[in-house]
């Protein structure tokens, strides 16, 4: 295998070039119970900028109507603008075409349509779809539900103790009756960043596609789908600086021009007919129903805000806090990380012994300090921590050492509180 | 806005480190679980029916220090009450937390009147009731309970994960 993962590099950004950034996140300045807000949640969802929201009030002040239908003045310019948005899509994660980005809610409705779209027409009895423990129940269920429908069957691919895919058993899962893989590009719940290119590349040389769900990765390190290779590559707008209510399904055009439609409705027909009806060509055969073309058009100036200031800055930048977290928590008696992978993102589940997580997410917030606390929509690998939830600490790249500074006070605070 | 200050008093505190009647009860006569599916939480609760009083009760589990504490305060709290005594304090912390009963206006609330403070923190709303809901659904005989049940007077006001 010749695709070797490069690792993030840490290199912290100057203060002063942060305290720029932060200048541009209003809801930065907020104070929470009297105490500056310490925002730590942006695995669940990240801030926005004012340059997105000024795009979305632009949008909706001087731009909106509905789009691909009208021919007047208004329906025109949303229909360019919602238009530009996907090509700013298709460039920021190196699309080779802009009808290979499909417009979702979000990153389960991306792999759900894949499953309605993909699955339910080439998975059948017997077949067998490959997926991790270390995937979010939107890259389970969906599955399942198809398996459970089709006959079909799930595997699982195990992990080491450090929160790592074992991919020689992810190798030896393939045999003749493998048709699918679903593998999350960066875990949510553990920060682990997975070789998807390596394992697709495994998994195309035995002509099995490969969905990889990037809802964690998108937002902070550059995404190159065609260097990657996936067939199908999903995210969500609300963890990268945009709005929620948006996402993106990136797919071949020849997978998706293979596929069935997902949903029926208005914009994905070409003439309906009661006797008959036929579809649209991509994207628009996936994209039924008026889309949410503020959230779309904001995503896009999401896209432009994070490529000025540079995904290979924003990773740099995310891993120096990580480093510099997990060897703060490290230094704490009592306090335990659950994920230590080599390759990681910003993410840090952490356990307190004697405190249950949900207290721990409670007296945290007391000192404006929020963190994401529970099972992080992952129970199977909950399950196989033994534990039934953690505390999850996620940056992003307009986080401060100061504020890691302030999480460590916080949970030496929760520990005082418990002693 | 929400203070988990006022929340996380001694006496929550100290019920969670030395929880009352915690364990199990030989031959009880009534047993129900409760989870939270949200979290992962669960507790169980024997009881032992003397006539129309409870002459013994004890719970046990896993849960965050709020759902062990309201479940420590309310063994403590029923023991020796008749059904119809238990039955009423938990019609009346339900109200309490979910904001539609002021402790004071209440002559049984007492001690329990700490968990007011959740009525603000909904999602902390169902840490406080699960040992209740679970108590109620051993007096009815229904072998689990679930802060997720249909008839959960919370599931409109909090949403899932």
């Amino acid at each position: 295998m010749n695709a070797v993962q490069t690792p993030l590099k840490s290199r912290p950004a100057p203060a002063f070039y942060i305290e720029r950034l932060r200048a541009d996140f209003p809801i930065l300045k907020l104070e929470v119970n009297g105490k500056p807000l310490v925002y730590l949640d942006n695995a669940a969802s990240s801030q926005m900028p004012q340059p997105v929201i000024d795009r979305l009030v632009r949008y909706q002040t001087t731009q909106h109507s509905n789009i691909h239908r009208a021919l007047h003045y208004l329906s025109e310019v949303a229909t360019l603008e919602f238009e530009e948005a996907r090509r700013k899509l298709q460039r920021f994660i190196n699309a080779r075409e802009e009808r290979e980005v499909i417009f979702t809610s979000g990153t389960t409705d991306a792999i759900n349509l894949v499953m309605h779209g993909y699955g339910r027409k080439f998975i059948g009895a017997g077949d067998e779809i490959i997926l991790t423990t270390l995937e979010h129940h939107a890259n389970i269920v969906p599955w399942q539900m198809l398996a459970e429908e089709k006959g079909a069957k799930i595997r699982v691919v195990p992990i080491n103790d450090a929160g790592e895919l074992l991919i020689d058993e992810y190798e030896k899962l393939f045999n003749e009756r493998t048709k699918f893989v679903g593998v999350m590009h960066v875990s949510n719940a553990l920060g682990t960043i997975n070789p998807v290119k390596q394992m697709i590349a495994f998994a195309h040389a035995r002509g099995v596609p490969v969905l990889v769900d990037g809802a964690q990765a998108v937002p902070h390190m550059k995404i190159d789908v065609q260097d990657l290779d996936c067939d199908f590559y999903a995210f969500s707008g609300h963890k990268m600086c945009g709005p929620t209510g948006i996402g993106v399904l990136y797919g071949k055009a020849a997978q998706l021009e293979n596929m069935q439609p997902f949903k029926g409705g208005g914009d994905m027909i070409a003439t309906v007919t009661f006797e008959k009806t036929t579809y649209n060509t991509i994207p628009n055969k996936f994209e039924a129903g008026t889309p949410p073309i503020a959230a779309a058009i904001g995503l896009g100036a999401a896209a432009d805000y994070l490529s000025a200031i540079g995904m290979d800055n924003i990773a740099a930048q995310e891993l120096a806090l990580l480093d510099y977290a997990t060897e703060q928590i490290n230094s704490l008696p009592g306090v335990r990380i659950i994920g230590t992978a080599r390759h990681k993102a910003a993410v840090l589940s952490f356990v307190i012994d004697g405190v249950h997580p949900h207290d721990i997410g409670s007296l945290l917030s007391q000192e404006g300090i929020a963190v994401r606390t529970g099972h992080h929509c992952a129970q199977p690998l909950m399950r196989r921590f033994k534990v039934s939830a953690t505390s999850r600490a996620s940056f992003a790249f307009y986080n401060t050492m100061a504020e890691v500074d302030a999480l460590i006070a916080g949970i030496r605070n929760v520990q005082k509180v418990f002693a | 806005m929400a203070d988990y200050k006022s929340l996380y008093q001694e006496v929550i505190l100290d019920h969670n480190k030395k929880p009352r009647n915690y364990g199990t009860i030989a031959h009880a006569s009534h047993h129900a679980d409760g989870e939270n599916p949200l979290c992962g939480d669960h507790i169980s609760v024997t009881l032992k029916l003397d006539g129309e009083n409870i002459a013994a009760i004890a719970f046990e589990g896993e849960s965050c220090a709020i759902c062990k504490a309201s479940a420590s305060m309310m063994t403590a709290a029923v023991k020796g009450k008749t059904c119809a005594d238990a039955e009423m304090l938990i019609r009346e912390f339900r109200d309490m937390v979910t904001g539609k009963l002021e402790p004071a206006a209440s002559d049984h609330i007492g001690r329990l009147a700490v968990f007011a403070g959740v009525r603000d923190l909904p999602s902390r709303v169902k840490c406080a009731i699960l040992p209740w809901h679970t108590l109620h659904a051993a007096f009815s005989s229904v072998a689990s309970a679930s802060t997720e049940a249909e008839d959960d007077p919370m599931r409109t006001l909090i949403g899932s994960a």
